[in-house]
């Protein structure tokens, strides 16, 4: 390679200057081998997050599914009856629990969420904004067990003290998991506002509206789609949440009659029993995996059709 | 009825009260775990291997584990992050059905609860290829996991590199390859790190898929066959079998030490990749 | 003597479906400044790239003709690109440098083509930033940041990471267009020195820089060549109405 340069320049050049000599047509340089190998490598590596997705599908419905067929889909869903060593897999009661905790969760959460969004993005000024910001992500980096532990030392116990009951409840599930899901509120709303064109703002300003009104008549409708997104990413992390909810709902496999009552979600189920379970016991909690994950894939579409709509709403 | 002034001034109260809310929660929250957790903390608690299933002793072996799990899982997915971030930045045609599957796939991948690759992980590595609860995996499970943060950032700062150092490169008679490799990716590195320091984070606080896939015991591990329990794990099995209060205060007190330097590193890296864009 | 380094021929150029460029026909002479002119939009730049086959990067891009280099087709299947490139060095508009330092910014292209000798390299870069009058200026700070020179200091720097790769051909696009009047008259002074040993192709949009330095001058209108002679005859007795409407400044 270096050779060309030394000699081949020279050589080269003085043929050149003879004029009729006709240039011997350059050699390859390198053989492209190398380059070949590396960009099939890279594009397999691509390839490994569809594989990894194809296998994760592929082994866990494989697992879960012949054990719904073997009880029937509507007994699997519909039947309160959650007792393996009786051979009966009904998940009604974690499916209701699962519901129930991330409603109530998301009841106090989205508000204050979005309210804090809209605080940071135009009422604060932007130094408190931008550290606010940051608080917000170390909250979002607090690992779900450290918030489980917070709840079963803290609020737990406040619950039985003031309300009533042993504590461990869906109350104490609920205020829990809305914590968990105020950073993904929050922030992803917050971009949303920001990004909404200042031009929008000034011309309602213009037109004599307070701030308040232009954040309202404005502003939250240009930033709706993200905010949507923010709510549904926020539920899709509230119903696949594990460590926390185990730790601070009593997991009784009943129907939730009040916010004091104990409650167990399918993700609290999967936790609790994956390290005893074997044959169709196994196979049922795969089964729940697989219903868990329909759930996220189904919100993960609502999310992808919102930022779709999002985009057709600012054409 | 309030004038259109108080109404005004009466909101804006109302969203700093907000804003004020998540600063106090978040404030208890590492307060309570900071005050509780500190006493319980010294040089033995760290350095002890825990004795009588944890209630007496220390950590060590599982600040050992929680080290071995993250640099097994960030050995794994970081060249595949960084090599797919290339591939569709650099190699794949925009719009392609490939790419699109694979930014796709990567945003699905990003949105599947932690129980669901605990799951995976211990029906396909655990059992299916027979690695049993181990250091292997956890960490390989674990990297599925973090694949698409580290994806996303990679492709970001590869984005952020300015197009004329493709092309002078390139002009120089720089092959594709080399283009990449001496120009494109050592400017895209701190983004690249953001992306491994964001991991690491997940990967220190991970708890549900472990617990199905590198299992709880509490020796120490010796190779990547061994299983292991982290830091998060021991926090949980402390705290729901009542084993001693003391102690998880202080795992759950390290946790958050180690996520707020974690925290604080990644927002350096970022400030530094913002800076690195702005010289150019 | 004259020898004819490139030679284009019926060369067309396609973004999609729009045409930047009409069949231009170009001799290209070795050690000699050939300019093209024309107002921004006119496939100057474009044909430049050509004669790299740097268009190519751009998604959609086809090309039609041929151009010879030293006789040799360029546009050919087997054609071996980043040989090519390195006979033909380009400086861009905007100077680019690598966040590197300067020492290895210049020794960037030989330690890709393979050498990795220490001496040699450091021969070579002092050489190249010789030869492209930037030694004197900061040859006791090789191995600072390339970032912190000026802007006219980084194109010199960016011609000097050129000659390093030791081109026959150089492709300059507009490289004084973000440069002080200063800067930009030390760069017409190298361009003058350089042609003694390389053939120059310069585009510029500025018509008394190409008086000045070139000794042949195109141009473009459109994606058409227009007309191209000899510098000094297309400044003095333009043959087309167009070409003349331009460099009078008539050009609506």
């Amino acid at each position: 390679m270096g050779k060309y340069i030394e000699d081949g320049l020279t050589a080269y050049r003085m043929k050149a200057k003879s004029e009729k000599i006709s240039v011997p047509r350059p050699h390859r340089i390198k053989p492209l081998n190398l380059e070949r190998g590396i960009e099939w490598l890279l594009k397999l590596s691509a390839a490994i997050a569809i594989l990894a997705i194809v296998l994760i599908t592929v082994f866990i419905f494989a697992r879960g599914i012949p054990l719904i067929f073997k009880t029937g889909l509507i007994d699997f869903i519909f039947n309160l009856k959650w007792s393996p060593s009786h051979g009966s897999y009904g998940i009604a009661t974690m499916l209701v629990g699962s519901l129930v905790i991330t409603l109530s969760s998301l009841i106090w959460a989205v508000p204050l969420g979005i309210l804090s969004a809209i605080f940071m993005a135009e009422v604060a000024p932007s130094r408190i904004g931008n550290l606010l910001g940051r608080l917000v992500e170390l909250l979002a980096g607090i690992p779900s067990v450290v918030f489980g532990f917070f709840g079963l030392i803290v609020i737990v116990p406040f619950i039985r003290s003031h309300l009533g009951g042993n504590g461990m409840s869906v109350l104490a599930g609920a205020i829990i998991l809305g914590i968990m899901i105020l950073p993904t509120i929050i922030s992803i709303s917050r971009d949303s506002i920001l990004t909404v064109p200042k031009e929008y703002k000034e011309g309602s300003l213009a037109l004599g509206a307070t701030h308040i009104q232009s954040i309202s008549g404005v502003i939250l409708p240009a930033a709706r789609s993200g905010i949507i997104t923010a709510v549904v990413l926020g539920m899709g992390r509230a119903i696949g949440e594990t460590m926390a909810v185990v730790m601070v709902t009593g997991n009784s496999t009943i129907i939730p009659g009040s916010i004091l009552s104990p409650v167990r979600t399918m993700t609290s189920n999967i936790v609790l029993e994956m390290g005893y379970a074997a044959g169709d016991h196994q196979a049922a909690l795969f089964a729940t995996g697989a219903v868990l994950f329909i759930f996220i894939v189904i919100l993960n579409l609502v999310v992808s059709f919102s930022i779709k709509a999002g985009k057709n709403y600012a054409n | 009825m309030l004038t259109n002034n108080t109404r005004e001034k009466l909101i804006k109260a109302f969203l700093w009260l907000s804003g004020l809310i998540i600063v106090a929660i978040l404030f208890i929250i590492i307060a309570y775990i900071a005050i509780k957790g500190v006493s319980a903390i010294n040089l033995d608690f760290i350095l002890e291997a825990p004795r009588r299933a944890g209630k007496e002793g220390g950590i060590w072996t599982t600040i050992v584990s929680t080290v071995y799990l993250t640099l097994v899982s960030l050995l794994i997915a970081v060249p595949i992050g960084v090599g797919s971030a290339i591939h569709l930045e650099e190699y794949a045609l925009r719009r392609s059905w490939f790419a699109n599957l694979v930014n796709l796939t990567a945003e699905t991948l990003a949105g599947i609860p932690s129980i669901v690759f605990g799951l995976f992980g211990f029906v396909f590595f655990v059992i299916f290829l027979q690695m049993g609860w181990s250091i292997i995996s956890g960490s390989l499970t674990m990297a599925i996991m973090i694949l698409p943060t580290i994806t996303r950032t990679a492709q970001e700062a590869i984005l952020a590199v300015p197009a004329e150092y493709r092309e002078n490169s390139l002009a120089l008679g720089a092959s594709k390859w080399q283009t990449i490799s001496r120009v494109v990716l050592p400017s895209a590195v701190p983004g690249i790190i953001t992306g491994i320091i964001l991991s690491i984070g997940r990967a220190v606080g991970e708890t549900a898929a472990l617990i199905l896939t590198a299992g709880s015991s509490l020796g120490m591990p010796g190779g990547l066959l061994d299983p292991a329990r982290t830091m998060s794990v021991h926090l949980y099995i402390l705290a729901m079998e009542g084993i001693s209060m003391d102690r998880a205060f202080g795992t759950a007190f390290l946790i958050i030490v180690l996520i707020v330097i974690i925290n604080y590193l990644a927002n350096l890296s970022l400030c530094r990749m913002s800076q690195v864009s702005r010289q150019i | 003597m004259k020898y004819l380094k490139l030679k284009s021929e019926n060369i067309k150029v396609f973004y999609k479906d729009f045409q930047a460029l009409y069949d231009v026909n170009m001799d290209i002479q070795e050690k000699r400044v050939t300019a093209l002119i024309g107002p921004s939009g006119c496939g100057k730049s474009t044909f430049l790239r050509t004669i790299n086959r740097l268009n190519e990067l751009i998604e959609g891009t086809r090309t039609e003709g041929q151009i010879y280099l030293d006789e040799e087709p360029i546009y050919e299947k087997d054609r071996d690109v980043v040989g090519l490139r390195r006979k033909v060095g380009m400086v861009f508009q905007k100077p680019s440098v690598f966040p590197m330092s300067i020492y290895e910014n210049v020794a960037y292209g030989p330690r890709i083509h393979g050498i990795k000798d220490r001496n040699r390299l450091s021969e070579i870069v002092e050489r190249s930033l010789k030869a492209a009058n930037l030694w004197n200026e900061i040859s006791d700070r090789l191995n600072s940041p390339a970032a912190r020179l000026s802007g006219g200091q980084q194109q010199r720097l960016v011609i000097a990471r050129v000659l390093a790769v030791e081109p026959e051909v150089i492709l300059m696009d507009e490289p004084a267009s973000a440069l002080d009047p200063i800067s930009t008259s030390r760069l017409e002074d190298l361009i003058g020195e350089l042609k003694k040993n390389y053939t120059i192709v310069i585009v510029t949009h500025n018509m008394q820089q190409a008086a000045r330095i070139s000794d042949y001058t195109g141009f473009f209108l459109n994606g058409h060549l227009v007309e191209f002679s000899r510098t000094d005859e297309l400044f003095v007795n333009p043959r087309d109405k167009r070409t003349e409407d331009y460099i009078t400044g008539r050009f609506g």
